[in-house]
């Protein structure tokens, strides 16, 4: 083969050898690289076809998606029996909620999508009035559940359950122990002995003892730390005990982001004559909050599935609405399809904020773009 | 040379009387008296570890002194918090390892402090901003952020930054150690374009070139002593001590 000759400095930039970029270069060198690579995807893409053949089977193609009970079930196909959730889907969402009440419910969820979109997506348009929104929302919502003002029908706590009281615990935790987290891990970091002890205690404290403790603690005898004549329901106590526990990792994960932060920082904010405060809102936070998104939201996420430790206090989140349905003898031995069910809604939820939070990191990410 | 711009009436704006400083038990700093009048521009050099950064430090009170007085711009250095965030004001600082905000554009990085410390309106604080980047010779780079600049530009950006707080006295710590050769001069010429426009400048650097250039007075630091100073001249061509001599040969010879 005859090189074509280029003079110093003229030699152009050349496409790279063929079959070793692309659709074909990515396979070749990934599924088909050697003898025993290529025996390996051929064999997996046996098994897997397989497996997807017979999950599509038992979920869709074979299933029973109504029907009166289990035995009914068997005799229509072989398949899931979805007739334990379809029969029972208002509970699993609405709990013990008065049916007619329901859409008090329904519009607390489409708000809670409004009051969230802003503060999840800062270029959101309309963004300064649909955060007025989002301030009002947790008064709104509150009246709503709970009733009693403005002639709305004032609903017991203890009917409450399913995916509306994993949402209550759940969101109120995270969005409360947020900012809680914040100001413990400013305080553990602080000059100051007083504060910088309180913060230790209560972090070490909250980290250091089970959930489930907390949660017992707070169905029996938390009124008696509160001060006289208050009397909290059992769902604010056990939305506190949450905040608190989630707090305390919180703070954790964000002082390991302000430790991250050189000294540099500092003393460029100092020596530009930037108060403590300003120095802490401008340049530490925003910074020590980037570095700490993976671990927040890992936070967040584990706090959201704990909602379902509230069984051992009585309350039927989806998890204890599952148990009620499988108790009943139509349903019983249903156990496959009801905890799938549950755990797929859990995973949807915790998915959505994985994957928020790795948008929101890369986002953020301004080191190079 | 640069023209000499200070005006002889002048009264100091850095006074260090007698100023010691220990880390610890380390006696750092020993019995360091120093005068800089408006306008003035001061190189000091000196081997590492001899105490010239924590001497230029002390000035705008990132490192505490513990005994003798500094008086910049009137104001004496004490605990006084009051003081601390005026002459912080007074006095900008540039430092070897830029400490630009990364999580801030190049233009937020010089607005923040005018916009909370000064209180300057945004839109003025812009302007200012845009107009001292121009002056060191990026605004083209202004809605970048920091972490896509060259080392020589991050540096110009952290000048620039300073100025916007209009300091009346400019710290460089050794502003081009950690940069490739070729960015060293575009952040020299930008320090030799100040020094001209009257600033007074307090610069550690072993750029003997700029010192020979800008100074008007070299300073000579060894285990925390100010051991000679002198103008360029007399330092360049016959330092008093013999440890000026000796580190001079060391930097010049190679
Ligand atoms: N924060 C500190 N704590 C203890 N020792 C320090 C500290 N900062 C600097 N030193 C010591 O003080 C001496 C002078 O440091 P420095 O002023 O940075 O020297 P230079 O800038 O001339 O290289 C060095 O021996 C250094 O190890
Ligand atoms: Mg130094």
């Amino acid at each position: 083969m005859i090189k074509e000759l280029y003079k110093p400095g003229s030699y152009p930039n050349l496409a790279p050898p063929k079959g070793t970029v692309g659709f074909y270069g990515w396979t070749k060198s990934n599924l088909f690289s050697s003898l025993s690579n290529s025996l390996l995807t051929i064999f997996s893409f046996i098994l897997l076809y397989f497996l997807i053949d017979g999950i599509i089977g038992w979920f869709f193609l074979d299933a029973v998606f109504d029907a009166d009970s289990k035995i009914e079930c068997r005799k229509i196909d072989s398949g899931a029996c979805w007739a334990v959730i379809t029969r029972r889907v208002g509970q699993f969402i609405y709990g013990f909620y008065p049916d007619a009440e329901r859409w008090r419910i329904d519009i607390v969820f489409i708000g809670l999508f409004f009051a969230s979109a802003p503060l999840l997506y800062p270029d959101l348009p309309l963004r300064r009035w649909l955060l007025w929104f989002s301030g009002f929302y947790p008064f709104i919502a509150f009246i709503l559940i709970n009733g009693g003002l403005f002639g709305l029908v004032s609903i017991e706590i203890n009917l409450f359950g399913g995916f509306m009281l994993t949402l209550i615990i759940g969101v109120s935790g995270i969005v409360c122990s947020l900012p809680l987290g914040i100001m413990l891990a400013l305080g553990r970091q602080s000059k100051l002995t007083f504060v910088r002890s309180i913060s230790v205690c209560f972090i070490e404290f909250m980290r250091g003892v089970p959930l489930i403790t907390l949660l017992f603690v707070a169905s029996s005898m938390l009124n008696y730390f509160m001060p006289p004549g208050t009397n909290f329901s059992i769902l604010v106590r056990v939305i506190i005990m949450f905040t608190f526990f989630a707090a305390a990792y919180i703070a954790e994960v964000i002082r390991g982001g302000i430790q991250a932060i050189p000294k540099g920082q500092y003393e460029a904010a100092e020596s530009l004559g930037m108060t403590y405060w300003q120095t802490t809102r401008f340049i530490t936070l925003p910074q020590a909050m980037k570095i700490s998104i993976p671990g927040i939201v890992n936070t967040f996420i584990g706090l959201y599935k704990d909602t379902t430790l509230v069984i051992v206090i009585g309350l039927l989140d989806p998890l204890g609405i599952g148990r009620a349905a499988l108790a009943d003898t139509k349903w019983n031995g249903l156990s496959t399809e009801t905890y799938l069910f549950v755990a797929l809604f859990f995973f949807v939820s915790c998915f959505a904020m994985s994957r928020y939070s790795l948008w929101l990191e890369n986002k953020l990410n301004t080191d190079h773009r | 040379m640069v023209t000499n711009k200070k005006n002889n009436s002048s009264k100091p704006v850095i006074e260090i009387k007698e100023m010691h400083k220990w880390f610890g038990n380390f006696h750092v700093l020993k019995n360091i008296t120093l005068k800089v009048n408006q306008g003035e521009r001061i190189v000091i050099c000196g081997p590492s570890g001899s105490g010239k950064s924590t001497l230029i430090r002390c000035i705008n009170r990132l490192e505490v002194h513990q005994q003798g007085d500094i008086i910049v711009n009137d104001i004496e250095l004490s605990g006084d918090l009051k003081n601390l965030e005026a002459i912080r004001r007074e006095v900008g600082m540039v430092f070897q390892s830029f400490n630009l905000f990364p999580h801030l554009s190049v233009l937020e990085n010089c607005t923040l402090a005018p916009i909370w410390v000064r209180g300057l309106p945004k839109k003025e604080a812009e302007e200012m901003a845009m107009e001292l980047l121009t002056k060191v010779k990026i605004p083209e780079q202004a809605l970048k952020f920091p972490g896509q600049l060259s080392g020589g530009q991050q540096q110009r950006v952290a000048i620039a930054r300073s100025l916007c707080m209009e300091p009346k006295i400019m710290l460089f710590d050794e502003p081009t150690s950690a940069l490739d050769p070729e960015m060293i001069k575009e952040v020299l010429d930008t320090m030799i374009e100040l020094a001209e426009s009257g600033m007074t400048m307090l610069v550690v650097t072993h750029e003997m070139g700029f010192a020979k250039k800008v100074a008007d007075s070299i300073i000579f630091m060894d285990e925390g002593e100010i051991i000679e100073q002198n103008n360029p001249k007399t330092f360049f061509n016959n330092p008093e001590n013999e440890r000026t001599k000796l580190f001079l040969s060391q930097i010049l010879n190679h």
